[in-house]
């Protein structure tokens, strides 16, 4: 597989959880300003791979990474001057089932600009109004900015969850299996967004639903039992796999 | 025939539970009825505004103002001082820090053994102390006491709620480039803010009540103290010398200080409420 410029570039990528090993050998690239599908069944270490890209991972107790990950060119575990934090904000990250934090709509868009630096309360609304815009949502709580955000709907969270991961200006975007606990209608909202922004990020999003791979990857992976089985176009892997497994996974033989 | 068995099981434990709340919530009222009944007709706005007045042991005028502010003052001051040194203790507790470690393991059990020690074995204690270098009853010596009782209560109420917090919630400030202590700060502590209070009210409600630990660090006073290092008199102790004498009088007075004391948690646990409502809004279930 050829690519312009990888955005994120895994090499040998080990991860164990105390002795046992979840993720074996993996060395693929995840291409600049596409959506990336992570598959595969379910304890495959999808998620575990989408957390060792921003390091996510080390909150794990007992757990060990060896390998090397590229970040535009930035080591992220063997490069001792790079800062974890930094690597994060580079990331923006959505959980399966939405995490607002204990504060108002406005201040949760507002957490991480906080964090990384101080703006002036104008550029701040500005701000917390586009990228509330951009995930959809700012119609819905344009009234209500102070309102808490666990009085929002499920799927108004995790699109608040998306405005807050935009908030921090980053370029990647990951995704652990976003739309799972949303009803049918957030979620086609979640992926439409989704299609809107990869012309400006990288996206790579964990999912065990292959329609939703169907409808929005343009690039596959698919993972069994912690090893990188195939990965490339998702048209070429889900029409023509190369590989057995991956033509059973498709076809619903293992899940 | 068994689905009758099963139905009996569930009436009979429900009878069970029915009879034990009573009996809580019934003995609860009774001491507030015996209170209220005993002490109301000897409250007077004397009472509660002057400090005793000569011969008011024996049925003379004045009133408790001595031990409301010295009870006031002491349960504050060890309530805020406990604050300043729990909260951070919690905090360290939390996984992120040393978390599941051996020293987290012995700093619990520690906590729940100091829990269980009488306060009059705090009170022996301080008191040796203060001997030892010198102080002699008083505002400071009462304070300091009070809040090593006040500590493990606080700690663990604050480190159950702490713990509570969903893993997911502090990896979502992290992935936003947070650090431990950012996460801490304007993440975790808002989610626990409302359990955080009422930590903070029960170890109250522990330090205002308690008499045995300041018998001897404290003192009794009938003056308002002036300094920190002055005695102060409390409202336990003020219970305690009133129904120790031998006048009928005096005694219904002690039920009027159990009164105030009474009034003055239930107030603290009413206004805690409002706070925590405030609160509550924000937190993410």
């Amino acid at each position: 597989m050829s690519m312009d410029k990888p955005h994120i570039s895994v090499q040998g990528l080990n991860v164990f959880y105390g002795g046992h090993s979840a993720l074996d050998n993996i060395t693929v690239d995840i291409p600049d300003r596409q959506i990336t599908a992570i598959i595969g069944p379910s304890g495959c270490g999808k998620t575990t791979l989408l957390k060792s890209f921003n390091r996510l991972i080390d909150l794990n107790e007992e757990v060990k990474v060896t390998g090397t990950v590229i970040v535009d060119g930035l080591d992220v575990y063997n490069d001792r001057e790079v800062d974890p934090t930094y690597i994060r904000k580079k990331m923006g990250l959505l959980f399966q089932k939405p995490f607002p934090l204990p504060m108002s709509i406005y201040d949760n868009v507002a957490y991480g600009p906080r964090l990384h630096g101080r703006l002036r309360a104008k550029e701040m609304d500005r701000l917390v109004e586009r990228y509330l815009r951009m995930s959809g949502l700012w119609d819905e709580v344009r009234d209500r900015l102070d309102n808490p955000a666990s009085r929002l709907s499920q799927g108004q969270q995790q699109r608040l969850c998306l405005a807050r991961a935009l908030a921090v200006e980053p370029e990647i975007i990951l995704a652990d299996e976003p739309t799972s606990a949303l009803d049918p209608i957030s979620a086609q909202h979640i992926e439409k967004t989704f299609m809107e922004l990869k012309q400006d990020y990288t996206i790579v999003v964990v999912t065990h639903i292959l329609r939703q791979a169907r409808r929005i990857a343009d690039y596959l992976i698919f993972l069994y039992m912690g090893e990188l089985i195939e990965h490339g176009p998702a048209e070429e892997i889900l029409n023509n796999p190369r590989e057995e497994r991956t033509r059973a996974y498709i076809k619903g033989v293992i899940s | 025939m068994r689905r009758d068995r099963r139905r009996a099981e569930e009436n009979a434990f429900r009878v069970l539970m029915i009879t034990a709340a009573a009996m809580v919530a019934g003995s609860l009222l009774f001491v507030f009825a015996v209170v209220l009944i005993k002490g109301l007709p000897a409250i007077s706005l004397e009472m509660i505004t002057s400090t005793p007045k000569g011969g008011y042991y024996l049925g003379g005028g004045g009133g408790i103002l001595n031990a409301i502010v010295g009870s006031l003052y002491l349960a504050c001051g060890a309530t805020l001082l406990a604050l300043l040194l729990a909260l951070p203790v919690a905090l360290y507790l939390q996984k992120d820090y040393i978390g599941g470690s051996r020293l987290a393991r012995a700093v619990r059990f520690s906590l729940d053994v100091v829990f269980g020690v009488p306060s009059i074995v705090y009170g022996v204690f301080g008191f040796i102390i203060m001997l030892y270098v010198g102080v002699r009853a008083s505002l400071l010596g009462g304070i300091l006491v009070l809040t090593l009782l006040e500590l493990p209560i606080m700690i663990r109420a604050m480190d159950e709620v702490i713990r509570t917090v969903p893993p997911e919630l502090k990896a979502a400030s992290y992935a936003m480039g947070a650090t431990r202590l950012e996460t801490t700060l304007r993440v975790v502590l808002k989610q626990v803010m409302p359990g955080v209070v009422s930590a903070v009210i029960l170890a109250f409600g522990r330090g205002i009540g308690d008499a045995a630990s300041i018998l001897f660090t404290a003192g009794y006073t009938d003056s308002l103290p002036k300094s920190l290092l002055d005695p102060v008199a409390s409202l336990p102790l003020a219970v305690f010398f009133q129904l120790g004498t031998p006048f009928p009088e005096v005694q219904q007075r002690a039920y009027a200080a159990a009164l105030i004391l009474l009034v003055l948690v239930l107030a603290l646990s009413i206004i805690s409420r409002v706070v925590m409502a405030r609160y509550n809004r924000y937190v993410i279930r």
